[in-house]
């Protein structure tokens, strides 16, 4: 059963990183870059791959255009602005915070901060009387 | 007494909006994306006429009233689903229907619509998809209403076929023309 697991997560991991291309850069930096950028946008075709994992036709197209983009020698803000123009925020792995989405970013804290109010509240009003008759009879 | 109350029907409540909220996500695709182009202008292209590659097209050749614009490829599974409803609602509406040929080699392109029929009033053949690109496709078919300004007011993902046609494509034609639409009698 062990070993079944091993080869399962030994096949996964093979998928993950089949990218098929390779792309010559003039510099080291460049490479880098291209490198981080691809792998911080997700392809818009799948739900959760970036488009460095991805296989998609449509991701092919997308690390081709961001290989242009880096040799021409722009700045990763201007690569990122371009493909959320097309796309939307969803192409983004790191989308801004903005109001249509301040419930995903703030529900959590607003929660925790209910759950804290009324845990003190309960807290607050439970009496505490400690059996103090126990106490002094052992002093 | 009132609190016993209000701790017994908290749950219930929070229960039921959690289904209400559940029940209406069901219906959300989540492959389907908010196209960023609602309510801007058609990108700037530049490409060949799919029949004539002498001709090149620009947004300012497509139609000055609402067309559609439907992005298709002949290595597209769906895409032959979709094209005899394309055939048929080209005919049965003064529609124009825009056909962008996505990544794909004039010669199969012509070969599709020379074997089905053309419901398109022009085809520009996309073949890198950087049109495609620009307009935020991120699977054929689609296709996006496009009004009298070259505003986009509308894109649908998804093969067109009698239900699609009839709920979401044809209710926002009407809608952005401000009219209904009569079909033009068949001849059949």
């Amino acid at each position: 059963m062990k070993h079944f697991f091993a080869a399962l997560m030994l096949a996964i991991s093979f998928q993950v990183m089949a990218v098929i291309e390779t792309y010559e850069f003039e510099t080291e930096a460049q490479e880098q870059l291209y490198t981080e950028i691809i792998h911080e946008l997700r392809c818009p075709k799948c739900q959760n791959q970036t488009i460095a994992e991805s296989n998609a036709g449509l991701s092919e197209d997308l690390r081709y255009i961001v290989y242009q983009k880096v040799s021409a020698g722009e700045e990763k803000r201007d690569i990122l602005a371009y493909m959320q123009q097309r796309y939307g925020d969803f192409v983004l792995y790191d989308p801004p915070v903005k109001p249509s989405n301040y419930f995903l970013w703030f529900a959590p804290i607003f929660v925790f901060i209910i759950i804290l109010i009324a845990v003190l509240a309960r807290v607050g009003r439970r009496k505490v009387t400690p059996d103090s008759s126990d106490d002094t009879e052992e002093l | 007494m009132n609190k016993k109350i209000v701790l017994a029907v908290a749950p219930i409540i929070t229960f039921i909006g959690l289904v209400v909220f559940f029940w209406f996500a069901l219906d959300n695709d989540p492959q389907k994306l908010n196209s960023n182009l609602i309510d801007k202008p058609v990108p700037e292209f530049a490409l060949p006429s799919l029949q004539n590659p002498e001709v090149v097209y620009t947004e300012k050749d497509l139609p000055k009233e609402l067309f559609l614009l439907n992005v298709w490829g002949s290595w597209c599974g769906p895409c032959h689903i979709e094209h005899p409803y394309l055939m048929k609602y080209s005919k049965q509406y003064s529609v124009p229907i825009v056909g962008v040929n996505y990544k794909e080699k004039v010669i199969d392109g012509l070969k599709f619509i020379e074997e089905k029929g053309n419901p398109y009033s022009m085809v520009i053949s996309d073949s890198d998809g950087q049109f495609a690109i620009d307009l935020g496709v991120y699977g054929a078919p689609e296709t996006y209403i496009i009004d009298d300004t070259g505003t986009v007011r509308f894109r649908y993902v998804g093969v067109i076929d009698d239900r699609s046609w009839h709920k979401k494509i044809l209710p926002v034609i009407e809608h952005v023309l401000g009219k209904t639409l009569k079909p033009i009698e068949s001849t059949e």
